[in-house]
Order: structure tokens, then C-alpha cells, then sequence
């Protein structure tokens, strides 16, 4: 394997692990903080239980975020050791940030998951909603880190020297606020609906049934309100995608050639040689309306892009249209859920809706992965948007294949031995939680 | 202001040294005991290190991103040249982190923790040892930014006797700091007199590392003699160092806790302070006597500001709540409330 694709894979590994983990601690907290509050308020033991048995989960995925984000850190340097040299100074300034919620976000967790009977039981509470603030704090910061690599900002460029540097600029660039909120609202939606699948399905298998149930609502609530908002926010990140990255615009939809009434390219099979997708489905303007506000208006195709700084095409518009599609099909669950929150109560006693959510429990953080791909990807072949490309920001030192299989082998394993743990943690939930019968049946 | 963010890395690498390597300590020491007392050991330490376990190695992540942010040749330099050490040292972060928390939180209690237990101490061994290599390479003039060979390069830039000597003086550092950390955490006299026990042998290695130090730094040339002695401030260091040590095992006997754990860290402190203040501020020597100083290859002035700015914001925010939770968990009650992590 070619050292710089396998630099470029590593980095890749290490931040779509990470990313599942950083999501279920930044969110995490805020459904443990529901749960508690319900239990402080109603004294229902239910809701202790099921804040505990989802704390024990939290601090397994925790560590495994603490470690895999030390190794990210180290691995800016380790493999784009050109890139930090210049980006270090000028996309410092959230990184250290970071440095201060993740601190903080780690004193609150000690208090919460040691203080249970020690304290004040709503100083302990607040505890827990540190935890979430001061995570989600840190993801909105390192993805204004990355905004930065796509919407350089608060330098000058000049023969190949970085002047002015004003660190501040640099992290409130023109990308922040869209990826921010759309990264929100992701994690929220991923790890809703992936804790919320888990539970149905022990629903449906008939196991503590009281316990699962009051858990499914906590999580389905959060998840298929952010899913609602998730096309929304995604439809605003591509209109900014339109004005700073038009070559990834492009990629995403493969829209090969510039044109005014730019139709929107939905699955198919891009062919970068012959400029053209084959088997699509095209919706006429819709691309120029989802861009630009207005059917009629332009849209830049590949063609306008020099051939040496285009992205890989057809990878960046599969993963597009799999988080699109992942997208719209949370949406329609979110939908079917309110419907029966909202309007047919019987629905919430059906099998069939437990089945649906079971089935969409990894479809969140699939698309978390395919947007990421499509970021990043999409990206290419800059490592910082226009100004520095990644060929030129690896490292020098040969042989980075052997540390792509090897940390491959470390995250391979670290994932099945986690999955592992999970399912000792639900498969105690009988033992550790039941509830004398009693109480299960008059619910 | 650039004077604020070295104070905060100098003692961001401290903290780490301290509770970080305390941490690191516990983990050699179960490496060491005997597999009777080895549960006994392990609560011990569990109930230590258990609170504040996620803000230790905060302060690793705190250098490092003072490192790129504010220093970034130096990140870069080394994290091009100590590629390998510094991959090590990551996959022990990660095997170490992880086991420690499986043990504690798989909620099946079977031979799976016996497979927790070994990563735990093998990696608690091996991580420190690294974190020695790294610190012993940049200072011992063996990266050379102009090697063609992969082996100048990558290899000999690290593997030779001072930087191992100096790993191996970490881990006994490391693990004289948690055998008398632990000694306050003992609830009978008999574990009391077992991990004194310890400490007085970690203590010995420490020693006799810091010797193997000396003598390697002898053979290579490396002026640690005229570093740590070559000005009265190092003198003074080390002197005081020792009489604390004498003072430590004077109270230790007589049953005084804190005092034992402040003596401790006043070592390492002084030992960390002989080890930068001579050569300071050029924290890097390169083989080709050139060097790189972090009063001159630093970012710029208005991202070191903006750096000092969010470290003193950072720590106004962070201090209090930090002392706070070690000292909640102090107090010696601990039995008595219900701990989840044992459930
Ligand atoms: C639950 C996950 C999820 C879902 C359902 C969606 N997205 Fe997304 N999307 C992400 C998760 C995500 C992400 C992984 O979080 C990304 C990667 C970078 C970022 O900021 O968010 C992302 C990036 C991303 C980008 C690129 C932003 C950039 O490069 O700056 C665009 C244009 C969209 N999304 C658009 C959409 C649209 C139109 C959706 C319609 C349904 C949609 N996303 C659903
Ligand atoms: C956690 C979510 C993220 C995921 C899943 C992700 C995914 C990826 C992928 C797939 C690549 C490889 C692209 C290619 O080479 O074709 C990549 C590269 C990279 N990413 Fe990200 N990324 C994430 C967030 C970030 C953040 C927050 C930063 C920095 C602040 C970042 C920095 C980089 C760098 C430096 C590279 C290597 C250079 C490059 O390929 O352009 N990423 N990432
Ligand atoms: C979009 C991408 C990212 C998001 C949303 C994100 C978010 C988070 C969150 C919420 C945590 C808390 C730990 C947890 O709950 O598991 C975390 C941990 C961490 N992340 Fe990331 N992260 C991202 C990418 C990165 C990158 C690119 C780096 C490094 C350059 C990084 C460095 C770290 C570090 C060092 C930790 C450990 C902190 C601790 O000990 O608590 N993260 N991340």
C-alpha cells in the first residue's frame, strides 16, 4: 500500500471510530439527565435504574473516546506533521478551547458516576448536565476546527507564507456555524435512534419490558425531534457548501457540467471519464433551487475545475446520497413516531413500530460516517481548502502501511470488545434491575 | 504572555508526572505483587485513582495541544523524528485506558478479568517507559533532521542507552509516586506495612535507574552532570530532593499520610526542574548542535496570547472543581456510601 494512501486511510479510520463515541458522549448525557430528573422528581425507581445501567454504558464508551481523541491528537503530527507546522498556530485556538471543556466534561463525569448517594442529589444532578454541556462545547470546537480546512480564515497567504495570523478569525470561518449545527443535530439524531433501536428490540423480546419501554421513549423523543430538524440544517449546509466549495458541490451531486436549471442527480452511477451518470434519476432545477435559492440559477459543474483539483467523484456522491437517504428515511420515522405520540396512542403498543425502530438502530450513525466522507472526501485533494494540498502535508517517514494494518487491527479489536461489553451490559439489565413483579404489572 | 504558556506546559507535564504517573505507578505496582495480594492491591488502588481517573491524562492532551498550538516545529520535529516511541506510547494509552475500564465496568464478572488485568499492568509498564524514551531523545542530541537512512531517521534517533536508561528511571518514578500514594489509602496495618514495603523498593530502583541514568549519559557524552550540577540551582535541587527523601522515610514510620504524598511530589518536582532548568529554553538538541528553543521557534505573538488567554480562562474555570472532587473523594468515609462502580 502507497504510504500517503495509507496515511490518509489511517486518519480516516481514527476519525470515523472516534466520531461514533464522541457522539454517544456528547449526547448521552442529556437523556441520562432526563431519566435522573424524572426519578428526582417522581421517585419512580425505574428512572434511577435506568440512569445507572445507562451511566455504566456511558463510562465504557467514554474511555474509549478519551483514548481514541488522545490518539487523534497525536496523529496530526504523526502523519500531516507539514500541515501542523502551519495550521498549528492558526487552528490552534478551539483546539485549546477543547482542552478546557474536555477537562471539565471529565471533573463532572467523576462526580457523576462516583457521587451516587454522596451529594446533594441535584448538585449530583447538574453533575450530569455539565457533562453534556461541556461535550457538545467540544464537539462544536473541533469541528470549527475542521471548518477551518474547509473555509480558511484569519490569515494571509502569501508566497507561500502565512501572515497575520489572527486565531480568533480563524475559528469563527465561514463553515463553523453550518457544520456545527448540522454535527449537533447529528449526534443527537445518531445516538437517539440508535439507543432507542436497542430498547425496542428488547421490547420485542419481551425482556423488563417496563424498564425498556420508559428508556425507548427518552432516546426515540430526543432522536426523531433532531431528525425533523436534520434536513433542515443539511439543506443550509449545502447552500454554504455552494458558495466555499463549489468542487465539492459538484462531486457530491456528480454534476459534471455547468448549467442554468441544474437538475438534481439522485443515486445513479457517476462516470468521471465520460463526464456523465448513468442510470439517474434527474429532477429538473432542483439542484439550482437546493444550492442557490432559485431554480434558474447556475450551477458550477466539474468542468470549471481544474482536472488537478477536483475530488474523487463517485465516492463523494455515494456517500451523499446515503446520508440523504438515511436522512429522509429518519425523517419518515420521526414522523410515524409523532403520529403516535401525538395523535394514535394505540400505535405506541404496536409491534410493528418497536420492528421499524429496531431495524433503524445503526442508520444514524451510518450517516454520520457517509456526511463525514462526504466532508472530507470532498475536500480533496486540499488538506486546507485552496491553500495547501494533502500530498504536500504528510509525513516523510516510509513504512506508514504497517501502522495503517496496525491500528487497524487495535481499532477492529476495540470495537468487537466493546460491542462485547455492551451486550453484557444489557444482558445484566434482568439481574441487575428487574423490578418485583408486582410493579411491572401495573404498568 | 509566552512566559505564561511555557509555566502552563512545564506544569502541565508536571501534573501528568504526578497524578498521571501515579496512576501509571499503580498499574506497575500490580505488575509487581505477588498474585495473593494482588485483589487486595487493586481495590486499593481502584479507589484511589477511580474519581479523578479521566482528568489524569488530561494533562498530556493539555501539553500536547500547547505543543502544536503554540510550539509547532517542536510538535512537528518530534513527531516526525519519535514517530515509532510516540506510536508505542499511543497504543499503550489506548490498551491501558480501555482495560482499566473494562475490569471496572464489565458487567460480567469472569476470566475476561483476567485478560483486563494483565493488559492493564503490562501497558502501565510500557507507557511510561516510552514517555522516558521521548524525553530522553530530545535532549540527548540524536535526532537528526538531516539522516537519509530510515534507521538514522526513525530508529537511532531514539533506541540507544540514555533515553532507555531514562524510561526505565521513569517507570520506577512512577512507581515509587503510587506506592506512597497508597500508603494513605491502606486500612489495616498490615497493608499499611506491605505497601511501605513497596515503596522502600521502589524508592531503591529509582536509585539505582538514576544511576544507569548517569552512566549512560557518561559513555554518550551527554553533559548531565554539568546540567544538574553545573549550577547552584541544581545543587540546591537535588539536595533538597535527598533530605526530603530522608524526611519521607523519617514520617513514613510515623504514620503521617499527606505529608508523606507532599514530600513525594516535592521529588519529582525537583527532579523535573534539574532536568529542564539548564538547558532551558531549548527544550530540543539536534545532532547537528543546533537546537530548538522555545523562546524562538514559537507561533506567533497573537496566537500565543490568545493561547495564554484561554490557558488562565481555562484554569480560573477548571481548578476549583478539580481540587474539590479529589477532595470529596478523600475523605476516608468512602465504605460507606455505595459506590456503583462495584454494583
Ligand atoms: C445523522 C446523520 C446525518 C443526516 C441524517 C444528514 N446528515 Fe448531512 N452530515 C452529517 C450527518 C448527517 C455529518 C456527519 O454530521 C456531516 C459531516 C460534516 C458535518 O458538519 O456534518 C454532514 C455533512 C453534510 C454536508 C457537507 C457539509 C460541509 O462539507 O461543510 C452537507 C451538504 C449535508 N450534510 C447535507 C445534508 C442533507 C441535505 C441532509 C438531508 C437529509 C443530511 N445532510 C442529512
Ligand atoms: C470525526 C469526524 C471525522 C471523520 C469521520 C473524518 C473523516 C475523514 C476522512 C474519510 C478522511 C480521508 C479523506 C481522504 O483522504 O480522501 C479525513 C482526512 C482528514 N481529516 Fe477528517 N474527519 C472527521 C473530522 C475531522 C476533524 C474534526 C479534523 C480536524 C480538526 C479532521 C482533520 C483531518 C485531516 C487533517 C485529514 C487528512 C488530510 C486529508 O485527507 O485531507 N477531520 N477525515
Ligand atoms: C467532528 C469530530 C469530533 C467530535 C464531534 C469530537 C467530540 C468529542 C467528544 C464529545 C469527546 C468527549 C469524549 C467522549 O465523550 O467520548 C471527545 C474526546 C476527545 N477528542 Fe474528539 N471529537 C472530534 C474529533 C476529534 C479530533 C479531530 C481530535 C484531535 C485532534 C479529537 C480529540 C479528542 C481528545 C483528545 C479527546 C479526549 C478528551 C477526554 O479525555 O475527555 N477529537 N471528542
Amino acid at each position: 500500500m502507497d504510504d500517503f494512501i495509507a496515511a490518509r486511510s489511517q486518519m480516516a479510520l481514527s476519525l470515523g471510530f472516534h466520531i461514533v463515541f464522541s457522539c454517544i458522549g456528547m449526547v448521552m448525557p442529556f437523556f441520562m439527565a432526563v431519566s435522573h430528573y424524572l426519578w428526582l422528581r417522581t421517585e419512580n425507581i425505574v428512572y434511577q435504574n435506568i440512569t445507572r445501567a445507562w451511566s455504566k454504558g456511558v463510562a465504557i464508551f467514554f474511555a474509549v473516546g478519551a483514548v481514541s481523541g488522545t490518539v487523534l491528537s497525536f496523529e496530526l503530527g504523526l502523519l500531516w506533521p507539514t500541515f501542523m507546522k502551519h495550521a498549528g498556530p492558526i487552528f490552534g485556538m478551539p483546539f485549546s478551547l477543547e482542552g478546557t471543556a474536555f477537562f471539565i466534561e471529565a471533573i463532572a463525569l467523576g462526580f457523576f458516576l462516583y457521587g451516587w448517594g454522596r451529594f446533594n442529589p441535584w448538585f449530583h444532578w447538574i453533575t450530569g448536565v455539565i457533562v453534556g454541556i461541556s461535550g457538545l462545547l467540544s464537539g462544536i470546537l473541533v469541528v470549527s476546527a475542521n471548518a477551518w480546512m474547509n473555509s480558511p480564515a484569519g490569515f494571509d497567504y502569501i508566497n507561500g507564507q502565512y501572515l497575520n495570523i489572527d486565531p480568533i478569525k480563524a475559528m469563527f470561518n465561514a463553515a463553523w456555524f453550518s457544520q456545527a449545527l448540522h454535527m449537533c443535530l447529528a449526534a443527537f439524531a445518531a445516538t437517539g435512534f440508535a439507543v432507542a433501536g436497542v430498547h425496542a428490540l428488547m421490547i420485542l423480546r419481551k425482556q423488563n419490558v417496563h424498564f425498556h419501554r420508559q428508556s425507548f421513549r427518552i432516546a426515540a423523543i430526543f432522536g426523531c425531534v433532531a431528525a425533523l430538524l436534520q434536513p433542515l440544517s443539511g439543506d443550509f449546509s449545502a447552500k454554504d457548501v455552494a458558495k466555499r466549495q463549489p468542487a465539492k458541490l459538484a462531486a457530491m451531486e456528480a454534476h459534471f457540467k455547468t448549467e442554468e436549471r441544474a437538475s438534481l442527480i439522485v443515486g445513479g452511477i457517476p462516470d468521471a471519464e465520460h463526464q456523465k451518470v448513468d442510470y439517474a434519476v434527474k429532477i429538473p432545477g432542483l439542484l439550482s433551487f437546493m444550492a442557490h435559492g432559485d431554480f434558474d440559477a447556475p450551477v458550477k459543474g466539474l468542468d470549471q475545475i481544474p482536472l488537478q483539483d477536483q475530488p474523487p467523484v463517485a465516492i463523494t456522491h455515494y456517500a451523499f446520497q446515503i446520508m440523504v437517504g438515511l436522512g429522509m428515511a429518519m425523517m419518515a420515522i420521526a414522523l410515524v413516531f409523532g403520529t403516535a405520540v401525538f395523535l394514535k396512542k394505540e400505535w405506541l403498543k404496536k409491534d410493528w413500530l418497536f420492528k421499524l425502530f429496531a431495524w433503524a438502530t445503526p442508520i444514524g450513525f451510518i450517516a454520520v460516517e457517509a456526511g463525514w466522507t462526504v466532508t472530507e472526501v470532498g475536500r480533496q485533494p486540499w488538506i486546507i481548502h485552496g491553500v495547501m494540498r494533502t500530498a504536500d502535508a504528510v509525513t516523510p517517514m516510509p513504512g506508514i502501511a504497517y501502522s495503517f494494518y496496525l491500528f487497524t487491527g487495535v481499532y477492529v479489536s476495540l470495537a468487537l470488545v466493546t460491542l462485547f461489553m455492551l451486550y453484557r451490559q444489557i444482558k445484566m439489565v434482568d439481574t441487575l434491575y428487574d423490578l418485583p413483579t408486582g410493579i411491572q404489572e401495573a404498568h | 504572555m509566552l512566559y505564561v504558556v511555557i509555566v502552563f506546559l512545564w506544569a502541565s507535564i508536571l501534573l501528568y508526572l504526578l497524578l498521571g504517573g501515579a496512576d501509571f505507578g499503580a498499574g506497575i505496582i500490580e505488575l509487581f505483587t505477588s498474585s495473593k495480594n494482588r485483589n487486595q492491591t487493586r481495590k486499593t488502588l481502584y479507589q484511589a485513582i477511580g474519581p479523578i481517573w479521566e482528568a489524569n491524562h488530561m494533562w498530556l492532551i493539555i501539553a500536547i495541544v500547547i505543543l502544536f498550538v503554540g510550539f509547532p516545529a517542536i510538535y512537528t520535529t518530534m513527531s516526525v523524528n519519535l514517530h515509532i516511541p510516540l506510536t508505542i506510547m499511543l497504543l499503550g494509552i489506548i490498551a491501558r485506558g480501555t482495560a482499566f475500564t473494562f475490569r471496572h465496568y464489565d458487567a460480567v464478572v469472569d476470566d475476561m478479568q483476567h485478560i483486563y488485568n494483565r493488559i492493564f499492568a503490562v501497558s502501565s509498564f510500557i507507557t511510561p517507559l516510552f514517555l522516558g524514551i521521548i524525553a530522553g531523545s530530545t535532549v540527548s542530541r540524536s535526532i537528526d533532521p538531516e539522516a537519509h537512512t530510515f534507521l538514522d531517521a526513525y530508529i537511532f534517533s531514539w533506541l540507544h542507552p540514555f533515553p532507555v536508561a531514562v524510561g526505565l528511571f521513569t517507570v520506577a518514578i512512577c512507581g515509587y509516586l503510587a506506592s506512597v500514594y497508597l500508603i494513605g489509602e491502606t486500612d489495616t496495618p498490615e497493608q499499611r506495612q506491605r505497601f511501605l514495603a513497596k515503596a522502600w523498593l521502589m524508592n531503591w530502583a529509582a536509585v539505582g535507574c538514576g544511576v544507569l541514568v548517569f552512566t549512560a549519559a557518561y559513555w554518550e557524552n551527554i553533559p548531565l552532570m554539568h546540567w544538574v550540577f553545573g549550577e547552584i540551582w541544581g545543587i540546591l535541587g537535588v539536595g533538597t530532593a535527598t533530605i526530603s527523601v530522608l524526611a519521607l522515610w523519617f514520617f513514613a514510620y510515623r504514620g503521617y499520610n499527606n505529608i508523606l504524598r507532599i514530600l513525594a511530589g516535592f521529588q519529582v518536582m525537583m527532579i523535573l526542574m534539574v532536568a529542564t532548568y539548564q538547558h532551558f529554553p531549548n527544550i530540543v538538541l539536534l545532532k547537528n548542535g543546533a537546537y530548538l528553543s522555545l523562546l524562538e521557534h514559537k507561533g506567533n505573538d497573537k496566537t500565543i496570547q490568545a493561547l495564554a488567554w484561554a490557558l488562565v480562562l481555562g484554569s480560573v474555570f477548571i481548578l476549583p472543581f478539580l481540587i474539590y472532587l479529589m477532595y470529596s473523594f478523600q475523605s476516608k468515609d468512602k465504605e460507606e456510601a455505595p459506590v456503583y462502580g462495584d454494583v
